[in-house]
C-alpha cells in the first residue's frame, strides 16, 4: 500500500508540476502575477474537446483514439496565441507593476471564463479519453498504475526536457535569459526585448495549454476549470523559489508528497490545512523559497 | 535585498488571499456580475401577475441552475398559452442570485418590496435557501424551493417541491442494504449537506445493520482522489455513497475507473448526479453506477412524454431534462393551480388552497402535504446506461410522504435540526 501511496504522490506531484510550469515563466521568470493562467489551462482543455469534436465529425471512428496525440500540439498553439495575444495587447504595458498586472490579468480571467460559458455553455463539457490510456500496469496484487498517470508524469518529463533544452541551451533561450536577467544591456547588446518578452510569454501560455490537455484525462472540463488550479500554481512556483526550474520541480514534489501523506493519515481538508502550514512554516525559514536565485543585480 | 525580501513576502500575502478565496468554493468569482439590472417582459404590470425567479444565472452554481430556471420559464409560458392563471398573465422577474448567498437574500427582498412579486421560485443549494428563509418569514412572502436536500426544515413559507431525505436518502440506503451489501463507505463534499446526510446515513446503518467502513469529505472544487481511492480500496467496502457536489464528481469518477474499480466491483449511489451531470462526466465513467432520484426523463407517464417533448423542442435536441429541472416545472403549475383555487395571490390564501393539492406532475401524480409543505413524491433508484439515461430498478410504488425531521423513524430520534 505504501508503494502506491508513494506513486499516488508521485502523480500529484506530476500533475502540480505540469500546471506550475507555465507558471514558472510568465510569473518565475517574468515577474508577471498572472491570474489569468488558469484560464489558458482551460483554453487548453477545450482545444482538447474541440480536437476531439473535429475527430468525431470528420474521421473514421477508427482513428479517433489518436485524437489525444494532435490534442496536445493544438492546445499548445491555441493557449500559445492567446497568449501572445494577451502579452502584446495588455501585459506589455504592466511590466514592473506587479499590482496592476494582478488585477488587469484576474479580470482577463473573468473574461475568458464568461466567453467560454457563453460559447461552449456553463455545464461542463465530457470528454472521453483515448482507450490506449485505459487500464494500468499491475505491478502487484492489487496495486494498479494507471497508464492516464504514468502518462502525465512521462509528458511532464518530456515538457521538462523541452524547457531546459529551449531556456539553457538554444539561442532564443539565451536571449530570454538575458532579458530577464538585464533587461536594459540585454537591449544596449541589440536583443530585441520586446520580442522576447512576447515570445517568453506565449511559451508559458503554451504549456498552460499542455496542461489543460493532460487535465481533461483526470477531471472536469469547465469554464471554472482554472480556479481549481490557479492556487496550487502559485504555491508551487513560490515554494520552489521564482525563476529556477529545479525550484519549480522541487515545488510540486513537495506539496505533492506531503499532500498524499497527510491525506492518507488524516482526511482530504486537514490534508490541506497541514500541507499550507508547511509552507507557512517553510517560507518563514527560506523566504526565497527552496531554490533561491542568486543575481548580482542590485534590486 | 531588503527589498526582494518584502516583494517575496507581497507575493505570499497576494498567495494567501487566493487560497481564501479559493476555500470559499469559488464562490467570490460572480460579484462582478452582481450589477446587471434585472429584466422585465414588456407587458404592463397591471394586467398580469408578477412572479420573481431567483437562480443564479453566473458563477459556480449556474450550471445547474440554468436548466431550472428554463423549465421554470417554460411552465409560465405553458400556463400564460393556456389562458393564465385567475385570468391574468404571468409576468416573470427574472434576478441572478449570482452563487452568492447574501446576494440571495438581497435580491429576495427587492422582489418581494419593491416589485411586489406574488411569489418566488427559486435558490439550489442549502445556503442559498437558508439565506432567503428569514427574508420570506419577516416579509411573509413565499418561496417554491425545487431542490432535493438534507431536511430537518419547514418553514411556513416555503414550499420545498424537491425531496426531503425519507423521500430519497433513506429508502435508498435501505434498497442498497438488501441488495447490495452491508458495508458502507460515505464520501461527501464537505458542507452541510453532505454531512447532515451522513448523519442520518449513520443513524439508520446502525439501527438496520449497516456497517461503516469509511468516511470522507473533500473540500468543494477538490481535483485529485488518488489517495482516497486507495483508501476505499483497503476499507473494501461493498457500497460508496456518494454525496459529493459538482466538479468533484467528475474528477471521482474518471479516477476510478482509472484505478480499475468497476460498477462491479463496488455500487456506487449518487444523490447529486442527475442527466445533466452524467453528459459533463461522461458516459463511459459512468455506466452502470446509480444515483437515487423521484424522477428521470425516462420515467414512464403520459405527462413527462409531452413534459421532455416541449423542453427538447423549446430548448434544443441536445438538451435533457432531469430531477430538479422537473421539480421547477411542477413548482409553477402547483402555485399556480393554488392560486386558482384560492382566487387571490395573497399568500395565506394561496398557502391554505394549497393543502392537499394534487397535480399530475411529470414524475407521476404529487400531492402537497399541508402540514409540512413539503411534496409526496416517488422514489426511483436508475442505473446509468450507455446512452446517459438512466433505467429504473427499484421504485417505491407510490408516492411517499414527506417527513423532514424524520419523526416516524425511531433510529433518528438523536437527529436535531442544526439550528
Amino acid at each position: 500500500m505504501y508503494l502506491l501511496q508513494l506513486f499516488n504522490g508521485l502523480s500529484i506531484s506530476s500533475i502540480l508540476l505540469l500546471v506550475a510550469l507555465g507558471l514558472a515563466i510568465t510569473f518565475g521568470l517574468m515577474k508577471v502575477i498572472n491570474m489569468a493562467h488558469g484560464e489558458l489551462i482551460m483554453i487548453g482543455a477545450y482545444s482538447t474537446y474541440l480536437t476531439q469534436n473535429i475527430f468525431k465529425a470528420y474521421l473514421p471512428a477508427s482513428m479517433f483514439d489518436w485524437y489525444f496525440v494532435l490534442a496536445i500540439p493544438a492546445s499548445f498553439a491555441i493557449a500559445f496565441v492567446v497568449g501572445l495575444i494577451l502579452e502584446m495587447s495588455l501585459i506589455r504595458f504592466l511590466y514592473g507593476r506587479p499590482l496592476d498586472s494582478l488585477l488587469a490579468t484576474w479580470g482577463v480571467g473573468l473574461v475568458l471564463q464568461q466567453l467560454a460559458r457563453s460559447i461552449f455553455g456553463a455545464p461542463n463539457v465530457a470528454v472521453t479519453s483515448p482507450s490506449w490510456l485505459d487500464g494500468g500496469l499491475m505491478i502487484m496484487d492489487g496495486t494498479l498504475l494507471p497508464y492516464k498517470r504514468l502518462f502525465i508524469i512521462a509528458l511532464v518529463i518530456a515538457c521538462l526536457v523541452a524547457m531546459y533544452f529551449y531556456i539553457y541551451r538554444s539561442h532564443e533561450g539565451r536571449r530570454m535569459r538575458a532579458v530577464m536577467q538585464n533587461r536594459d544591456m540585454a537591449a544596449c547588446l541589440g536583443v530585441s526585448t520586446r520580442r522576447v518578452d512576447a515570445m517568453t510569454f506565449a511559451i508559458g501560455s503554451g504549456i498552460a495549454g499542455i496542461a489543460g490537455c493532460a487535465l481533461t484525462l483526470m477531471g472536469s472540463i469547465g469554464p471554472s476549470l482554472g480556479t481549481y488550479y490557479i492556487v496550487d500554481a502559485f504555491m508551487v512556483v513560490v515554494l520552489g523559489g521564482v525563476g529556477k526550474l529545479v525550484g519549480t520541480v522541487l515545488g510540486a514534489m513537495g506539496i505533492g508528497m506531503f499532500n498524499t501523506l497527510f491525506e492518507y493519515w488524516t482526511n482530504a481538508s486537514l490534508g490541506k490545512v497541514l500541507v499550507f502550514v508547511c509552507i507557512v512554516a517553510f517560507l518563514q525559514w527560506k523566504p526565497m523559497g527552496f531554490v533561491a536565485m542568486r543575481s548580482r543585480s542590485l534590486d | 535585498m531588503k527589498k526582494r525580501l518584502f516583494y517575496q513576502l507581497g507575493l505570499l500575502l497576494v498567495a494567501f488571499a487566493l487560497v481564501l478565496a479559493g476555500c470559499g468554493g469559488n464562490n467570490n468569482e460572480p460579484a462582478s456580475t452582481n450589477g446587471e439590472a434585472s429584466k422585465v417582459t414588456d407587458a404592463p404590470a397591471e394586467d398580469g401577475i408578477k412572479v420573481g425567479i431567483l437562480h443564479s444565472q453566473s458563477g459556480t452554481m449556474a450550471i445547474s441552475e440554468v436548466s431550472v430556471i428554463d423549465a421554470e420559464m417554460m411552465a409560465i409560458d405553458e400556463i400564460n398559452a393556456a389562458g393564465g392563471v385567475l385570468g391574468k398573465k404571468i409576468i416573470p422577474v427574472l434576478e441572478d442570485g449570482a452563487s452568492d448567498w447574501p446576494t440571495f437574500a438581497e435580491k429576495a427582498r427587492k422582489l418581494i418590496s419593491e416589485d411586489k412579486v406574488a411569489t418566488v421560485f427559486g435558490g439550489w443549494t442549502s445556503a442559498s435557501r437558508k439565506a432567503m428563509k428569514p427574508v420570506f418569514e419577516e416579509l411573509n412572502g413565499l418561496l417554491w424551493y425545487p431542490v432535493q436536500y438534507e431536511g430537518l426544515e419547514a418553514s411556513p413559507n416555503i414550499f420545498y417541491t424537491g425531496a426531503t431525505t425519507n423521500q430519497q436518502i433513506v429508502p435508498s440506503v435501505t434498497w442498497l442494504l438488501e441488495n447490495r451489501g452491508k458495508k458502507f463507505y460515505l464520501l461527501g463534499s464537505d458542507y452541510v449537506f453532505p454531512r447532515t446526510a451522513n448523519l442520518i446515513i449513520k443513524e439508520q446503518l446502525k439501527a438496520e445493520g449497516g456497517e461503516l467502513v469509511g468516511e470522507e469529505y473533500t473540500p468543494l472544487g477538490h481535483t485529485d482522489y488518488a489517495t482516497i481511492i486507495s483508501k476505499i480500496k483497503e476499507a473494501k467496502p461493498d457500497v460508496v455513497y456518494n454525496t459529493l457536489n459538482g466538479d468533484s464528481n467528475v474528477a471521482f469518477f474518471k479516477q476510478l475507473k482509472d484505478a480499475g474499480i468497476t460498477s462491479k466491483d463496488i455500487t456506487t449511489l449518487s444523490v447529486s448526479v442527475a442527466e445533466e451531470e452524467i453528459r459533463g462526466i461522461g458516459v463511459d465513467v459512468l455506466e452502470g453506477h446509480l444515483a437515487a432520484w423521484n424522477y428521470y426523463q425516462t420515467t414512464d407517464t403520459p405527462t413527462n412524454k409531452t413534459f421532455v417533448e416541449n423542453y427538447k423542442k423549446k430548448y434544443g435536441d441536445e438538451r435533457v431534462t432531469a430531477d430538479p429541472i422537473e421539480a421547477g416545472y411542477t413548482a409553477v403549475y402547483l402555485w399556480a393551480a393554488a392560486v386558482e383555487k384560492a382566487g387571490s395571490t395573497d399568500v395565506a390564501k394561496v398557502k391554505e388552497a394549497a393543502k392537499d393539492l394534487e397535480w399530475d406532475a411529470p414524475e407521476g401524480k404529487v400531492k402537497i402535504d399541508g402540514e409540512t409543505q413539503h411534496i409526496y413524491k416517488t422514489v426511483r433508484i436508475g442505473e446509468v446506461q450507455s446512452d446517459g439515461q438512466f433505467k429504473e430498478l427499484w421504485n417505491s410504488g407510490e408516492a411517499v410522504k414527506p417527513d423532514p425531521y424524520l419523526k416516524g423513524y425511531d433510529w433518528a430520534a438523536s437527529i436535531q435540526p442544526t439550528e
